[in-house]
């Protein structure tokens, strides 16, 4: 038995000196936290970075906009994150937060756009709706005839609308952890919102009430939380053909033999309608690159530099593969510029 | 006269005793073959759908050599000339497009490793190459009409005539258990998922094993009975009940932000599952230490063997086959953990395997998650494929529990 002794105590100190060894890890590799939107754009732009240059591939990791932001202020230090992918424009919250920690110099990078869509089944009717349709549908209040709020009574599509099919509602949503379902709330439910004269009036005099009443979605079975995954919601979708899906264009661009998009607001989402605007639920995308890490890690500035290169991001470039919707060429060159003059 | 007590007329609830018995039985086996049917539903849907992640498609293409007198240096280009050579009516940016489409991304390699091992000079020559993940799984789907539709108008044509030629072959996909993760599909393999996942179970078998085992030696056979050994026990009972995620937040508090580990590292990944693992160990090693018939220490301690010696030398080999299925059960249950890697960053895109302790690393069912979420049709085939190499894994790792304990197991 003293063999086993030994080896206990061989183990035990292997596993303290591993307790101790951890000092020098400031490895030249960039770190990137945040968004799961931009997280299939940003592992394309990664490998290829690691494949083609001398540096290491960067890693990504998917923890959301929030999630993201959070450990990317943490703090200036070697051991931080040097960036963070978001769906959404940093708030000034988060940058106190940063500045509180340190962290000042923040570069904001657009890298292009994302369209949200409306789908249900190949087979099933075809959805030609507007943004107050949507909100009609989904909200947890709407406001009856006399323009008073009452707790939503549409129980199928053509309660909302006649010229709607008469299916029950049935809409799978993202949770409201998910960066989607914040931007399908301030873009498609807010728009169909504000038609109300009334609600919008309340916008300038009482702006808590007004976001309550615009960005909350009902709770009563009609929209029904299918969790983070895109593609989960493309298989139920396939299943059920009452039912509709709301999910990121890259999805839809994927999925375009078994699933099909609804028209909204008299615009069928396309590549084009969304780099144009005209399509009403797109939303940008960007990556926030801490400039104090500019020196400290440097493969971070050629990784932004690919980032943002032609071939990536523009008109043609292999990110728009892969379902992102580039910037126009004239909104490209100014974004570049400032960002270049920001990283030197 | 009496009946006999154990006549009929004496039983008269006998009949409906059988009847609730053969009942029980019958619910029973009901309620078996519903876990056996959803078991089978399970793995017979995800080894139909994964197995094809383990076979690749590829292509043959014809090589000339007037394109490698021209191009030879830069594989890559070489690779997109052989392809419009292969495919002449691939005309405008969208055709290119198309033709390009159908090799895999990376193919340019197999190229030019040919190129390399390749003695004299035929003017033409044949070469299989990997398809797309599209054409693969296309070609895997069985390219039907509705299949077919996913294509543009002349990549259909070509995919028709290329099977009618009979230049498509299945492959063994090394590339799957070798690879790294890759946003490419016909790239990705779980080859450092799965490293990985071996480094952080090392890191937790070792601190695990050896912490567990001498705590619950500790606990059991030497530690005074009172009230504050009594509080120890219970919290390690309810730690075992203790949600994954938690162990992940405490990694990320205490080895991350205290001791500064690397994040994302096996290392880390490894402490925060021995954390978790560590109430399991403990618990079924103090059970099996239990176990042991006290004759035997008794008889130890009779002819003057220490305390320690009387553990070590004669209750501990008897207590050890139970220890260690002990602890391989708890190390399954690791393997299979998700949320606690979250925290400390292990749920990422991490390309190059690790090979360091110290390395970025993600784990299998990191992998088995991440693809799930891919936007990219072929990762489903590839996550299917990762959840079988993972019950494989689990399988083995079982297996190994249970070899272990025949071969140790003591009679007395």
């Amino acid at each position: 038995m003293l063999n086993m002794k030994k080896t206990i105590l061989i183990a035990l100190a292997a596993s303290s000196t591993s307790l101790i060894a951890p000092a020098a890890f400031a490895q030249d590799q960039v770190r990137i936290v945040g968004s799961s939107t931009v997280y299939p754009f940003s592992t394309v732009v990664a490998e290829r970075f690691g494949r083609t240059s001398s540096y290491k591939t960067p890693i990504v990791e998917s923890t959301g906009t929030g999630g993201g932001f959070k450990l990317f202020c943490a703090g200036p230090g070697p051991e931080t994150v040097d960036a963070s992918n978001a769906s959404r424009a940093i708030k000034g919250s988060e940058v106190e937060l940063c500045a509180k920690n340190g962290v000042h110099k923040i570069i904001e990078v657009k890298i292009g756009y994302d369209g949200i869509v409306i789908a249900n089944a190949k087979g099933a009717v075809n959805f030609n709706i507007t943004t107050r349709d949507i909100f009609l549908a989904l909200a947890k209040e709407v406001p009856n005839a006399n323009g008073d709020m009452i707790k939503n009574p549409a129980v199928t599509w053509s309660d909302v609308n006649s010229a709607l099919p008469t299916t029950k509602i049935e809409v799978l949503g993202p949770p409201p952890t998910s960066g989607t379902r914040d931007a399908f709330v301030e873009l498609a439910m807010e728009s169909g919102c504000k038609t109300f004269p009334k609600i919008k009036a309340l916008k300038s005099s009482d702006k808590k009430s007004y976001k309550t009443l615009c960005h909350t979605i009902r709770e009563d079975g009609a929209f029904i939380e299918a969790g983070e995954n895109d593609n989960l919601i493309v298989q139920k979708l396939v299943a059920n053909h009452n039912a509709l899906g709301i999910f990121g264009f890259s999805f839809l661009d994927q999925n375009s033999d078994k699933v099909k998009a609804a028209i909204i607001n008299k615009v069928d989402v396309s590549f084009d309608a969304i780099a144009d605007g005209s399509y009403p639920i797109s939303r940008p995308l960007f990556f926030y690159v801490k400039g104090e890490h500019l020196k400290s890690t440097p493969s971070l500035k050629p990784f932004v530099e690919a980032f943002i290169s032609e071939a990536a991001t523009g008109e043609d470039g292999y990110l728009s593969d892969r379902g992102l919707i580039p910037m126009g060429s004239k909104e490209r060159a100014a974004s570049i510029a400032s960002i270049k003059a920001k990283m030197n | 006269m009496t009946d006999h007590p154990l006549s009929k007329a004496a039983l008269p609830g006998l009949a409906a005793r059988y009847r609730a018995e053969s009942r029980f039985k019958n619910y029973g086996k009901i309620a078996v073959i519903f876990s056996l049917a959803f078991l089978s539903f399970l793995i017979v849907g995800i080894g139909f759908k994964g197995v094809g992640a383990f076979v690749k498609t590829e292509v043959r293409l014809e090589v000339s050599q007037e394109l490698i007198a021209e191009y030879g240096d830069d594989s890559f280009t070489l690779l997109r000339k052989t392809v419009l050579y292969n495919f002449p009516d691939a005309k405008g940016r969208s055709g290119r497009k198309a033709a390009y489409n159908m090799v895999a991304a990376g193919a340019e390699e197999t190229l030019a490793e040919k190129l390399s091992m390749m003695e004299g000079s035929p003017s033409k020559f044949d070469l299989w190459l990997p398809t797309s993940d599209d054409v693969d799984i296309a070609r895997k789907d069985g390219l039907t009409e509705e299949v077919l539709n996913r294509f543009p108008e002349v990549q259909r044509a070509w995919l028709i005539s290329l099977d009618k030629q009979e230049r498509f072959r299945t492959r063994f996909n090394v590339g799957f258990l070798t690879n790294g993760d890759s946003r490419d599909a016909e790239r990705a393999g779980i080859g450092g998922a799965l490293m990985g996942s071996i480094f952080t179970l090392l890191v937790c078998l070792v601190f695990s094993f050896t912490i567990g085992i001498l705590a619950a030696i500790y606990l059991e056979e030497f530690a005074p009975k009172n009230k504050f050994t009594t509080f120890l026990e219970i919290n390690i009972n309810n730690l075992a009940t203790v949600p994954s995620i938690i162990f992940g937040l405490l990694g990320l508090a205490v080895f991350l932000n205290v001791f500064g580990m690397p994040r994302s590292s096996s290392l880390a990944g490894g402490m925060v599952l021995a954390l978790m693992t560590l109430p399991t160990i403990i618990i079924s090693s103090r059970v099996s230490l239990q176990a042991v018939p006290p004759s035997i220490k008794e008889a130890a301690l009779g002819i003057g063997a220490s305390h320690v010696q009387a553990v070590f030398h004669h209750a501990l080999p008897l207590a050890l086959p139970g220890m260690l299925t002990g602890t391989i059960l708890g190390m399954s249950r690791a393997l299979g953990e998700t949320a606690p890697l979250m925290m400390i960053g292990m749920v990422a895109f991490i390309a190059d395997a690790p090979t360091s302790f110290t390395d970025p690393a993600s784990a299998l069912p990191v992998q088995v998650f991440l693809w799930s979420d891919s936007p990219e049709r072929a990762f489903a085939e590839k996550t299917a494929g990762a959840i079988l190499v993972l019950l494989v894994f689990l399988v083995l790792m079982n297996l190994t529990a249970i070899i272990l304990r025949k071969r140790l197991e003591k009679k007395w």
